[in-house]
Parts: C-alpha cells; structure tokens; sequence
C-alpha cells in the first residue's frame, strides 16, 4: 500500500480505560474456568478479552454489548464456569398455577 | 494515572491483507453461511467476511424455533405459489414476491442441506410420537398450523454449526472478526460494477481487501436507529447490536437501489423496554398456542376470525371453518386479513370489559402434555435468545412448566411499552431491490437474507442464501476480475482509522444516542417534508461535526464507530425513502401530516430511492414487477430444477 492513513498509528503495547458499566451481564468462575477460550471464540459481540496466562479466565471487557443470547455458555465446556445474569428488571415472576374460583 | 488494560492482540493498523476469490459473501449468518454453500456447490471459490464468530454469528446463530414456509415439505398442503400469493396479499402488495417465492419453493431443500450436515429437522428421538404436531413417516413436527403443515418446529440450536459444517466442506473459506466496511467498484464510480470490498479487523486492526467477480451482501437490516440504551447497547433491540446495516451503508455509497424503508412500525421489541423476547408469559410464535389465564385463573378465550369461541386446544391449531389455511410466525401481517388470519386469544380491552382480572399469566400446565413439552422443550429450547437466558435461568431458578403459570406484563405478547416515535424494522420492512437472480441495480452486487426488502426468518435466509449464492457464482464465472481503484480503496482506509487520531471527541455510544433521538424527533409516528428535510440536514451536522469528533483507541472501537457510521448512513436512506413517498399508507405504517389521505392508487407501488452522481434519485416500480412467479422462477433455474439433488424444486 502506498499512502498510510492520516493519522500515527501506536507502535508497542496498546493500553486502554475500559468503559465503566452499569450491568454485568457474565460471570466467570476462575475456579471452574480452564481458560480454553471458547467463549472468547464465540462471542458476537466481542466482550471478552482472552487471559495472556495460559489457562487463565478470560475477563468481560465490553459488558454492555451483550445480546444476552448465551453462546458463551452454551459452547463452555465446564458446567457452571460461565453464567449469564438477566439483569434485575428483566426478571419475571412465576408462580404455582391455580383454578379459578367456583 | 489508570494506566488501563493492555490490549492482546497484535496492532496492525498499519497492514493490508489482500485476497482474492470469485464470490465474495459480506457476512456469515444463516443467509451469508448459506450464500456460501450455494456459490461453491455452483463451482466457485468463495470468501466470507463475518464480523463475530460464523459459529455462532447473525440472528439465529444460537438458535431458531420454527421455519417457516417450507412449503415443498412432503407433508405440505400448500403449494409455493399459494403460499407466496397469501403473503403477498396479506401485506397489500407490499412483499417481495421474488424472495419469498424462493423460500417457499426451496425452503424444504435447505433443510435437508442441514440435515446432511447433522442439523436436527425431525423426530428422529421419537419423542412426541403420537402428538397431532407430528408426522409418523417422515417424523417432522409442525408449528401453527397443524393440518396445512407447511411450518416446522426444528432444533434450531444444531443448525448454524451444520451450516458451518456445509460450507467448509464445501471449502468455503470464512474470515472471522473482519468487518466489511465499503465496496470497491470499477474505477470507483458510483452505479459501477462491483469488484470488492474492503474489511476491517476487529481484533488488530488490519484492513482486507477482496478482490471479487460478484459480492453478495447478507448483513441483515439495521437497528439502533430510534432505539437506543447508552447502558445496554447490545440489547436496545431485538436483533442483535451488530445489525447496523452495514450492507445497506456499503451498497448505497455505490449507488444501489432501496426500496420500501419508509415503513418503520412502532417498536415492539426491545431488552431495555420490553422483556426478553419469550421471556414473559405471552402465546404467540415460540409460544402458541399456550392458554393464557386471568389473575384468578380463569381462561381467556381463544376466537377465530368469525369471533366463535374455540372451546378445545386442538382447534387453536386449524383453520377456521371454509378457510383454507392461516398464517403465523414472524412473517405475520402485524393486522392480518380475515383471509389468513389465524386463531387469536381476545384483546386486553375486550377481556377487561368482560371482567377479567390483570395481570394476565401463560399457563403451560393446562396444555396438553405433548404440547407443554414442544413449547417448553423444542420451542424455548432451541430459539435463538430463549435456551440459556430462558429455558436454562428459569429452571434453574426452580420454574417448573408442569406446575408454575409466567406472569404477562402490559399489553399481551409483546411485554413492553412503546412511545409512537420510538420506530423499528420488524417483520416485513424494507430494504435492497432485487431482480430473479437476486441481484440489486449494481453490476455484480447480490442481496440475499434480511437485507433485501420485506424479507423476514431463517427459512427465507437460507433459501435466498443459496439462491443468491449461486447465481453470484453464475454471474463470477461469465467475468474477469476488475482493478481495483486505489483511491477509493484509500478513502475507505481513511474512514476506518480517523478515530485513531482524534484527542476529545464523542464515544460511539453517545453519537448512536444523538442519532437516535434525532430520528424520534424528525422521522417518528408523524411526517411531513420540513420535519423530514430537516431530519437530513441534521444528519449532516451530526455526521460532519459530530461523526468527524468519534474516538477510538482499539480495534474494537473502531468496529463500533464504524457501525455508528453505518447507522447514520441508514438514517439519510430511510428519510430520503420517506420523502419520496407522498402519500400515508397504512400496509407501510407511513402517516404523512402533509399527504394525509391513505393508500390512494396512484401511490399503491414500490417508492426507490438511490444515490446517483446528481443527488439522490427517487423512482418507482410496480407491487408486481416480478411477473409470473413460477414462470419467471423456472426461466431463471433451469440448471437447479434439473440438478438430480434438488427434488422437491423440481417437483
């Protein structure tokens, strides 16, 4: 390519501010997490970052781009690792059904 | 001083990968995975760029309830032309008569591609023998309804992987994390035949360059347009954050033709404004036929479309008496005819006046057993967004379907409330025109999926997905390829790293915010020319002023920006298609404050609207431009109708 874009590209490690966030909507159980990176793999949405230790978990970077859709758990391979928290106000109620009064 | 998080991936802003292939798909969800399959079974080498993972990618990369149409299955009672005719006129003529015609007619023949590849379509663990939903020979299951049998219940959560599976057998080669952001065409001229696209990488930053004899677009429709949650982006609406139409942005810079985007409805669906769709007690789609019940528990009435009261569950599943079938699912007309309206329960206002007691419940255990199992099993089990944040959080919260009822929140299904200006494209919106071979005004640029115009499921993604494939790789075997012209490809370059060199700025967040109550304020529930106009000249401030001060720092970011880019882009097409129609329509949910009449004839057509080197061109085509559906169909498909593989298109 002969013309570079118009601006100084970083040269080095790249470091950043995460964004602050108002939900979480993954958890990651560093006991239970092998670190394959599947859901970092999966993911639509591109939230995770992968751990630079080897078999380390895998932290949540952009936690307010979740679609909610669960891939991440659905490919894990450990039970339990990864869980995906509805958040508060998205949660229904149920209750035992009953017949209607005579 | 936060020194921050050291990013992982290699930084490549600064490199170019080039690639060459015959058939380039921008893409990789069911329609672009599909598109794939489809030009490399017709021979050619194919490149799909996908923006996530294609694993698990696009609208139902986790998973799908029901397909719809599969009007070839062998149980079906309904012909394709029947069932095309019906969505057609369920709509007043606004449909694409040319895509649907093609799901319905090669719906069936998809499927068995997945079923090749281990997607799971029948019974084949025989657990609902002896349901009415069920088939004994050919073991399928069906959705709504159960005498014309042309829907399907499937395991939609095994079919992106077997769709995966399909292509790369078929040595699809797939770029992950590469974000298609602009097509190159001949001598970068707008209307210009199309040669490639450039791609960005979400990880380190890199750009692609493709050069391509055909480029198929499968990036679905926009979102985020007047819907918008600074807090939960991902989830503002019903799509996923990644529809932003980035393919509608791509395809009109280059001048393709838009048709029918004038038609937003009032929002339904959103995470943040709504419950989780399925997630709250409703019967419709994933959940019909469930009984609903009132506070006390009493049930609330099922009618069909004479208004008689069915008095068994079996009846919500067939047609009324003398009609000939009905229609459900997504693809539904938000008011659907009495020709083809399907069995309803009562609406809110009528169940208050008969002393019905809010809130309203779904209650699976006053279904038959066979049906609970398929809804909460099957049908929650495999859609798309219901398996984990569903099925799985609820059951492991303790729900029960053979004991519990789910609570129903605001006005029946859709669990949310929507302000009249808070728009959405949902159902059958608009889109990229097409022709028979599903290619768009633009010399080698395909549509296929959600982004062309009233398109709508996985079945219809699929079908046009391999339709659109293969005639790309028809047209890529008839051309050399092009040169690319390096300015434009510069000019996409420079659009994608700008951010990089921006000290205070906007985040994409805040921007996306702007766009959006923008579009509520100037392209809301009510229209007229100044309030539109000025809704264009305001994205022009915000795109100037605004959209030149985005920040980014990582890949990521950029990614992000760019889709914002995309997102504003969409906006100029959508008001643009709202001033060339002058007329309200209420098959389009246009109400013009200036144009006030509805629907008159001389406006019952299709609005187009493209970019031309003069300014924005608006034209008009005939709701029947498509011709014959099954003359046209054959003329075009000869070599597939023939092909011993595909019997049921045969017929």
């Amino acid at each position: 390519m002969s013309t570079r874009p118009g601006t100084s590209p970083p040269t080095g490690d790249l470091h950043f501010v995460p964004d602050a966030a108002v939900f979480s909507p993954i958890y990651i159980d560093d006991e239970l997490c092998i670190g394959c990176n599947l859901c970092v793999f999966v993911c639509q949405a591109d939230l995770f970052l992968p751990n630079e230790v080897k078999g380390g978990a895998p932290s949540v970077l952009f936690p307010g781009e979740c679609w909610y859709e669960g891939s991440c758990v659905d490919h894990c391979p450990v039970p339990g690792a990864i869980t995906l928290n509805t958040q508060l106000y998205n949660r229904v109620h149920w209750e035992e059904s009953r017949m209607p009064p005579e | 001083m936060i020194r921050g998080v050291r990013w992982p991936y290699p930084i490549e802003f600064d490199q170019v990968e080039h690639v060459d292939t015959d058939v380039l798909v921008l893409g990789g969800g069911a329609a672009g995975c599909m598109a794939g399959s489809g030009a490399a079974e017709a021979g050619a080498r194919v490149v799909v760029l996908e923006k996530a993972s294609t694993i698990a990618s696009g609208a139902s990369g986790s998973g799908s309830d029901h397909w719809e149409s599969a009007a070839t299955n062998p149980c079906s009672k309904v012909s394709p032309e029947e069932l095309t005719d019906a969505m057609i006129r369920s709509h007043g003529g606004y449909n694409n008569g040319i895509s649907h015609y093609i799901e319905c007619r090669e719906g069936w023949d998809r499927l068995l591609d997945i079923e090749a590849a281990r997607g799971k379509i029948r019974d084949t663990d025989d657990d609902f023998v002896g349901a009415p939903f069920r088939d004994r020979a050919t073991k399928l299951l069906f959705a709504y309804d159960y005498v014309n049998r042309f829907s399907l219940r499937i395991w939609g959560q095994t079919f992106k992987v077997a769709q995966l599976r399909n292509a790369k057998r078929n040595k699809v080669r797939f770029l992950d994390r590469v974000m298609a952001t602009g097509l190159l065409t001949e001598g970068g001229r707008l209307g210009a035949r199309v040669v490639g696209a450039v791609g960005l990488h979400g990880r380190t930053g890199k750009t692609v360059v493709v050069r391509a004899k055909a480029v198929v677009i499968a990036t679905s429709r926009p979102t985020r347009v007047w819907l918008f949650d600074p807090a939960a982006p991902g989830i503002s609406e019903f799509r996923p954050p990644q529809c932003t139409g980035d393919g509608h942005a791509m395809a009109w810079r280059v001048g393709a033709e838009f048709t029918m985007l004038e038609k937003a409805i009032r929002a339904e669906w959103s995470g943040t404004r709504s419950f989780v769709p399925y997630g709250a007690g409703n019967n419709h789609n994933t959940w019909y036929a469930c009984t609903m019940v009132d506070a006390e528990g009493r049930e609330i009435p099922w009618v069909d479309r004479d208004g008689r009261e069915l008095t068994t569950v079996a009846e919500r599943y067939r047609p009324s008496p003398g009609q000939r079938f009905f229609l459900k699912g997504g693809g539904e007309p938000d008011v659907p005819s009495y020709e083809f309206r399907g069995p309803e329960t009562l609406s809110v206002d009528e169940l208050l006046e008969r002393g019905y007691k809010l809130p309203l419940y779904a209650d699976l255990t006053r279904m038959p057993e066979q049906e609970r199992r398929v809804i909460w099993g099957v049908m929650v089990g495999n859609e798309g967004k219901t398996k984990v944040p569903i099925m799985q959080a609820y059951t492991s919260a303790g729900f029960d379907p053979d004991k519990h009822r789910i609570q129903s929140y605001g006005d029946g299904w859709k669990s949310g409330g929507f302000l009249p200006q808070e728009r959405q494209f949902f159902g059958i919106p608009g889109g990229l025109m097409n022709d028979w071979e599903l290619m768009t005004n633009v010399e080698g640029l395909f549509a296929v999926g959600d982004s062309l115009f009233a398109s709508n499921c996985y079945g219809h993604a699929c079908a046009t997905g391999h339709y659109g494939g293969r005639h790309a790789a028809a047209f890529a075997a008839r051309r050399d390829h092009g040169e690319i012209h390096e300015p434009q490809l510069e000019s996409v370059r420079e659009m994608h790293y700008r951010p990089l060199g921006v000290e205070r700025g906007h985040k994409w967040q805040e921007v996306n915010l702007a766009l959006s109550r923008h579009m509520q304020h100037h392209c809301g529930d009510f229209k007229t020319d100044e309030l539109l106009e000025r809704g264009l000249a305001g994205l022009t401030e915000l795109e100037e002023r605004h959209g030149g001060t985005l920040v980014g720092r990582t890949p990521h970011d950029l990614i992000r920006i760019a889709e914002v880019r995309n997102i504003i882009m969409t906006a100029r097409i959508i008001l643009h298609s709202c001033l060339a129609r002058k007329a309200s329509s209420e098959w389009l949910h246009f109400s013009r404050l200036d144009y006030p009449e509805f629907d008159p004839p001389e406006w019952k057509k299709f609005v187009t609207v493209r970019l031309t080197e003069d300014g924005v061109a608006y034209g008009a085509k005939s709701l029947d431009y498509y011709g014959s559906l099954t003359d046209e169909y054959e003329r075009h498909n000869l070599d597939y109708i023939e092909s011993p593989k595909k019997a049921s298109a045969r017929r």
